[in-house]
């Protein structure tokens, strides 16, 4: 479980900075981004294949009949009655719904998970662009679902940011360089 | 800047702490007869130093010769200014990233110096005499009255205080759409290679609107990038020879013989990972933060993020040998990361016999390292500790096992104080350490000089 809250605790912090590093002086920073995105890579790798074993551990542990065929909310409902142990794991069954639903629900609800992940922030910042652009999109890859959704949590859980730039998909931010 | 002096004794440590962005040192470099030692800071400065001639009386030794003396200020002069780039709406530090000094040919000193995006050539010249007696002009400089000339004189050169003068003699700039990290004359005297994330290229030192790619690693899908350069140097005898390194903790070698685009090495180094050392972030400390052949051009040095490697141009298998910089932060690596200090890029330098070499590390500690012992040693560069001709005490970091007096816990260590830019003098045992906005010197006195064998 461990594994799984870094992971997601090191791609949430690579995005914040590569999200800072776009004001910095001196302009994107190549080396860096590159850097930032390979951790990204590399802790989300790792986060999906933790829970990749925590379902087969779930799955095992779950009569069949209750098991979900497709949509993943009812697994995550089935879930914490199973297996106790996981019940503080809140966020990250969140974000795994997201990251696995985008197969299966073609706009996130971004919106739902930032609620429930509001803790310092006061109000839901719906000046955030993400969300309606992403929904309008039709043509966007899997993986820049995770990444905006990510950032949408980051944008929550953080006081600090200013006026939220329109985003950006990671490998298009290097590739704006 | 410059040399630190002792500070009397009043309680202004909140001021003495405040350190403006702007005075902080980002290149150190000797040059080639070490009598000439240049700074670049984030402001975009450069202050050379020269080193006195005449020994200071008190410390004269036995074994001394008069060459052993302080450094001072030479001259000071704005090398580059805070640009912008209009198509991009970027703005371009003017932080120098390095300095190189190209070998003397005349009374005159050169220096390249280089922000992210031009390179700039200045030529430092010093003036000690001046025309006097001018026959037409008075002595402001004004034509006389033609008429009240009645007789011939020629002007004579009288000595005068020494002013030092620093001109720019080219701008190498458009070269470079990416960050430009590293600038290395090379030893044929007329060329010189800058290297971005992306592309190295080289120019002529008398030509300026125009450069050779000589490596290009930009991929045509940006989403596939991999890699970047992160720094290159040239041989320092053979001028076909130059060597990059990559984030990917490689390291090649290219032949411009081979071809007119360096894309494919000539030699590739590289060091098999350990899949057991693996983390979440072995791809950040793998990356090579610093190259530079040894003198005698035999060995590279490299510095990755907790280690210094030192290989050997006829094995690409790995490195000969591996020092451990501050092994005692592999397991804080991920409140690194989160501090940013885990991109921070330490230089390395070796001595002038390459017997050893030198990093720098947090907390204003520094470690040199024997190559033929093998041991390493961590010294400090800050003032509280050292005062001017005080002997430099050896440091150590506790991190398990017996702790002695004076140890520092891994805990306690300060990173915001980081000794990232070195020098060392190409003949004498002298360094040169920035500290954030302090230069610090030292010099061996009881190993003045290793001539190079």
């Amino acid at each position: 479980m461990e594994v799984t809250a870094e992971a997601k605790r090191i791609m949430v912090v690579a995005l914040g900075k590569l999200y800072s590093s776009r004001t910095q002086r001196g302009g994107l920073r190549l080396h860096r981004s590159l850097l930032l995105t390979m951790v990204m890579k590399s802790a989300r790798d790792m986060y999906h294949a933790a829970q990749e074993t925590e379902w087969a551990a779930a799955e095992e542990q779950q009569p069949p009949t209750e098991e979900p065929t497709g949509a993943q909310i009812e697994l995550q409902e089935g879930k914490p009655l199973t297996s106790p142990g996981n019940e503080v794991e809140n966020s990250p069954t969140m974000l795994r719904r997201d990251a696995d639903n985008k197969e299966n629900m073609s706009p996130p609800r971004p919106t739902q998970h930032s609620r429930k992940r509001r803790g310092k922030a006061a109000v839901e910042p719906d000046f955030l662009p993400c969300k309606k652009a992403k929904l309008e999109q039709k043509n966007v890859p899997q993986q820049l679902i995770l990444s905006t959704v990510l950032l949408c949590e980051y944008m929550n859980c953080s006081s600090e940011v200013g006026a939220p730039p329109a985003p950006m998909p990671v490998q298009r931010a290097i590739a704006a360089c | 800047m410059g040399e630190d002096a002792e500070s009397p004794k009043i309680n202004h440590t909140f001021l003495r702490d405040y350190v403006t962005e702007a005075d902080v040192i980002s290149t150190v470099e000797f040059n080639q007869t070490g009598d000439l030692l240049a700074t670049g800071d984030k402001g975009g400065r450069v202050v050379i130093f020269q080193r006195e001639t005449e020994s200071k009386g008190e410390s004269e030794e036995v074994g001394e010769t008069g060459d052993s003396g302080e450094y001072n200020v030479y001259s000071t002069f704005q090398s580059h200014e805070p640009d912008f780039d209009y198509l991009k709406s970027l703005e371009i530090e003017e932080k120098i990233n390095k300095i190189r000094w190209l070998p003397q040919q005349n009374a005159a000193h050169f220096l390249l110096s280089t922000n992210d995006k031009t390179i700039k050539l200045w030529k430092v010249s010093e003036r000690d005499k001046r025309p006097e007696g001018y026959n037409l002009k008075d002595e402001e400089g004004r034509l006389k009255d033609i008429s009240t000339i009645t007789s011939l004189q020629v002007p004579v050169l009288k000595p005068t205080d020494l002013m030092v003068e620093v001109r720019p003699r080219r701008v190498f700039s458009n070269g470079h759409t990416y960050h430009v990290n590293s600038i290395s004359v090379n030893s044929d005297g007329e060329t010189y290679l800058s290297a971005d994330d992306l592309r190295i290229n080289m120019w002529h030192l008398g030509i300026t609107d125009r450069s050779f790619n000589i490596v290009d690693i930009k991929p045509a899908n940006m989403e596939d990038l991999t890699e970047v350069i992160t720094a290159a140097e040239f041989h320092p005898h053979h001028c076909h020879l130059f060597v990059y390194s990559s984030s990917k903790g490689t390291l090649r070698l290219c032949d411009m013989r081979s071809s007119a685009l360096c894309d494919r090495h000539t030699k590739l180094f590289e060091e098999p990972e350990d899949p057991g050392s693996r983390s979440f972030f072995s791809e950040i400390i793998s990356s090579v933060s610093d190259v530079k052949f040894s003198h005698s051009g035999r060995y590279l040095l490299t510095r990755d993020y907790l280690t210094a490697k030192v290989w050997d141009l006829n094995m690409d298998k790995g490195p000969v040998e591996t020092y451990q910089v501050h092994e005692y932060l592999r397991s804080k690596l991920c409140s690194l990361y989160e501090n940013d200090c885990i991109f921070d890029k330490f230089e390395c330098v070796w001595n002038s016999s390459d017997s050893v070499i030198m990093t720098g590390a947090y907390n204003s500690f520094f470690r040199m390292f024997d190559r033929e012992t093998g041991r390493g040693v961590t010294l400090e560069a800050w003032r509280e500790s050292s005062k001017p001709r005080a002997v430099l005490r050896t440091r150590r970091v506790y991190s398990g096992g017996k702790r002695r007096r004076g140890d520092v816990g891994v805990d306690s260590l300060d990173f915001t104080k980081k000794i990232l830019h070195m020098a060392w003098h190409p003949s004498e045992n002298i360094i040169a350490i920035a500290a954030t906005n302090n230069l610090y010197i030292f010099q061996d006195r009881v190993n003045p000089e290793t001539q190079l064998q």
